[in-house]
């Protein structure tokens, strides 16, 4: 508007304001120089990840989690069956869309994870120390290689056919040729010896091949499960394909065990005496087991294809050849 | 909401006030106290005379009470928080499982998938002799023969849609025709859908009309009446639209044609249901409700059980009085079964998807 006033426009133009806080109030009084004020606590809320959603357990309850120097560090949600129940719905429905992405989507997916814990190196290594009591620099180096381990599973997303498939001579005017396929909705115990590294040493291998999971965080360390899948969920990971619950294991496993809609059992975290008891009802719908490895004792070790294996079908295709 | 506030305005146009309903009369005995006696005064006196002429209908009709919408609403999320558990789980579920229609109306039906529909009706679950059949199979007309012969020897019934489902636009000849035709073909049950065009536009004698003919048409089919709520626009439309198709001579009213979303929910299933419930204590016939599209989990198909034990009494807590028309609800129904017998969670490949 070409005749509003000079100072209008040069109010409008972002002439500075003086601040409210400081000394003055808004009355105008002078109070003097106050005492630095004191923050209110804000603590995390540590909630379960189930269908893209942060929910808290269906049930209400949590549970406190010490560190083993005794230190409370954090109220954690206290899972119940309905919530695994929850998490395997959410897992199923997930399933066939993140099966039907490409491998290379899906190794995209799995950099992108690396990518957003790498940029939260300092958060991670804090709750790993504090829950694990480990001292700081052991901490860092336990977020470094899980962020690598991110990046080398990723990698095997478009590969693993080239070593678990394979073209078959046969006899008869067939191109036969056989490849693994995702076996559905894996549900897995993570292990407690090292809470992020672990955990990532067992999800990633079921992910990156199309199957999607339901984890049953470490009962002792869940803290970096539930910072984890705040990663997941901004990570491209369509939701639902990953779950994290925490709680007693004792009470989650035999319900995971026993559900027919879940197709395979990861026993990495399970409770020595229970082993039997959760084969047992996962054999109700043949459901693929695969043991704890006492030979991994805290998951530094360089990882193998086996994990990848261990959860995948094999399809063999007979196609017509010739005229 | 209230029952007797809507009764109080339930009057005929006439002076049978004074007429007691006759001893014979089976009436629940409710604490709210005797009921207006212009209005016990049996179908067939003060019926008779709302629908003797379009105006007298239109007053009848406006007359009713309104909805309050709020505590509708409050009230059915109230009763949708009871929890039911353990025995009274099992036994919901087995008696959700008789009151299933199971549906299937899509363009795409064959006389195959059809008869598959028909075999899990008899035995929905295979694998336990025990899970009562589904009450009814509902189809296209052009289907009935086929389920009529994959259902012979069952307690299962063969229920049609006719009347030009799902819009109803078309000639009442042309209803008639397409009644006459799945009746012929075997139906037990045909589901008529109303003119919801002529309700809106308040040509309620229109709509009393047909489904007279309607019913005519039936002979000795049963006769449900679909209001289609989700078009009706407020709850208010939906209990005349109920007290309409009572007056007609509906053996059910059914909410939606599962074509039009919302379908049915749980306040205007409790409105439906005080319908019903105050039809049948002014002296009118006892009239089931069908709740149809949307309710595809135990959870909910329980929670509509507690309604109508809450709203119409036990006496529809039947097959023959209350029922869900639903094609997925059933596989929840049997999943949710499984789990309260074995403990274990069942798989989504457990059951046929027909």
């Amino acid at each position: 508007m070409p005749d509003a006033p000079a100072t209008a426009t040069e109010q409008a133009a972002g002439k500075p304001v003086p601040a409210r806080h400081g000394t003055t109030t808004q009355h105008g009084t002078t109070t003097g120089p106050s005492p630095e004020p004191v923050r209110l606590a804000v603590r995390k809320t540590y909630k379960l990840y189930v269908a893209g959603a942060f929910p808290r357990s269906e049930s209400g309850r949590s549970y406190a989690v010490v560190a083993p120097d005794g230190t409370h560090l954090a109220n954690a949600a206290l899972a119940s069956r309905k919530d695994v129940r929850d998490a395997v719905a959410a897992a199923r429905k997930a399933q066939d869309g993140w099966a039907a992405a490409t491998a290379y989507n899906r190794g995209q997916v799995l950099y992108r994870i690396a990518e957003m814990l790498e940029d939260r190196r300092e958060q991670f290594a804090g709750v790993v120390a504090a829950s694990e009591s480990r001292p700081h620099a052991d901490a860092q180096a336990a977020v470094d290689a899980s962020v690598d381990r991110w990046v080398w599973y990723a990698g095997w997303a478009d590969k693993l056919a080239q070593i678990a498939g394979s073209s078959n001579p046969v006899a008869g005017p067939y191109f036969n040729f056989s490849l693994p396929e995702p076996t559905g909705v894996v549900g897995i115990l993570a292990p407690a010896a090292s809470s992020l590294l672990g955990l990532v040493s067992v999800l990633a291998p079921v992910l990156v091949t199309g199957n999607s999971a339901v984890v049953v965080a470490s009962e002792e360390r869940p803290l970096a499960a539930v910072t984890l899948a705040e990663v997941l969920a901004t990570s491209d990971l369509p939701p639902g394909v990953a779950n994290v619950l925490t709680g007693r294991t004792v009470e989650l496993a035999p319900v995971l065990a026993s559900h027919r809609d879940v197709d395979a059992l990861a026993l990495a975290g399970a409770p020595p005496g229970l082993e039997v008891d959760l084969e047992q009802a996962a054999a109700g719908n043949v459901k693929r087991v695969l043991r704890r490895d006492a030979s991994l004792a805290d998951w530094t070790e360089d990882p193998t294809p086996r994990r990848m294996l261990a959860f995948v079908e094999t399809k063999t295709v007979w196609h017509p050849v010739g005229i | 909401m209230n029952a007797d506030s809507q009764e109080q305005v339930v009057k005929p146009t006439t002076g049978s006030a004074a007429v007691r309903p006759p001893p014979d009369v089976p009436r629940r005995v409710e604490p709210s106290g005797p009921l207006p006696a212009s209005v016990a005064a049996g179908a067939d006196g003060a019926m008779a005379e709302v629908a003797r002429s379009e105006t007298t209908l239109r007053r009848f009709l406006a007359g009713l009470a309104g909805v309050d919408q709020v505590g509708a609403e409050a009230r059915a999320a109230a009763l949708a928080t009871r929890s039911v558990k353990a025995g009274s789980k099992l036994w919901a579920i087995d008696t959700a499982i008789s009151m299933v229609d199971l549906t299937t109306l899509e363009g795409a039906d064959t006389p195959g998938k059809v008869a598959a529909l028909c075999g899990k009706a008899r035995r929905p679950d295979p694998s336990d002799t025990q899970v009562p059949a589904v009450a009814a199979v509902c189809v296209y007309p052009d289907l009935v023969a086929t389920a009529r012969r994959s259902l012979a020897g069952s307690t299962v019934a063969v229920a049609s849609v006719a009347t030009a489902f799902p819009s109803g636009r078309a000639s009442l000849s042309v209803k008639i025709a397409d009644v006459r035709d799945a009746v012929d073909a075997g139906a037990d049950e045909v589901d008529m859908v109303i003119d919801r065009g002529a309700f809106l536009s308040g040509r309620y004698g229109v709509v009393l009309d047909e489904v007279r003919a309607v019913k005519q048409a039936c002979g000795t089919a049963h006769l449900k009446v679909i209001l289609e709520t989700g078009e009706l626009a407020t709850y208010d439309n939906v209990r005349r639209a109920s007290w309409l198709a009572m007056l007609g001579g509906a053996d059910f009213v059914k909410t939606s044609t599962g074509k039009v979303s919302p379908a049915s929910t749980l306040p205007v299933a409790l409105v439906m249901l005080e319908a019903v419930r105050d039809f049948s204590r002014s002296g009118g016939q006892q009239v089931g409700v069908k709740v149809a599209g949307g309710i595809r989990s135990t959870k909910d198909a329980i929670r509509y059980l507690v309604l109508v034990s809450e709203t119409a009494g036990d006496a529809w807590l039947d097959a023959s009085m209350f029922r869900f028309g639903a094609s997925s609800l059933l596989n929840d129904l049997l999943m949710q079964r499984s789990k309260q017998r074995s403990g274990a969670y069942a798989g989504s490949d457990d059951y046929s998807l027909e």
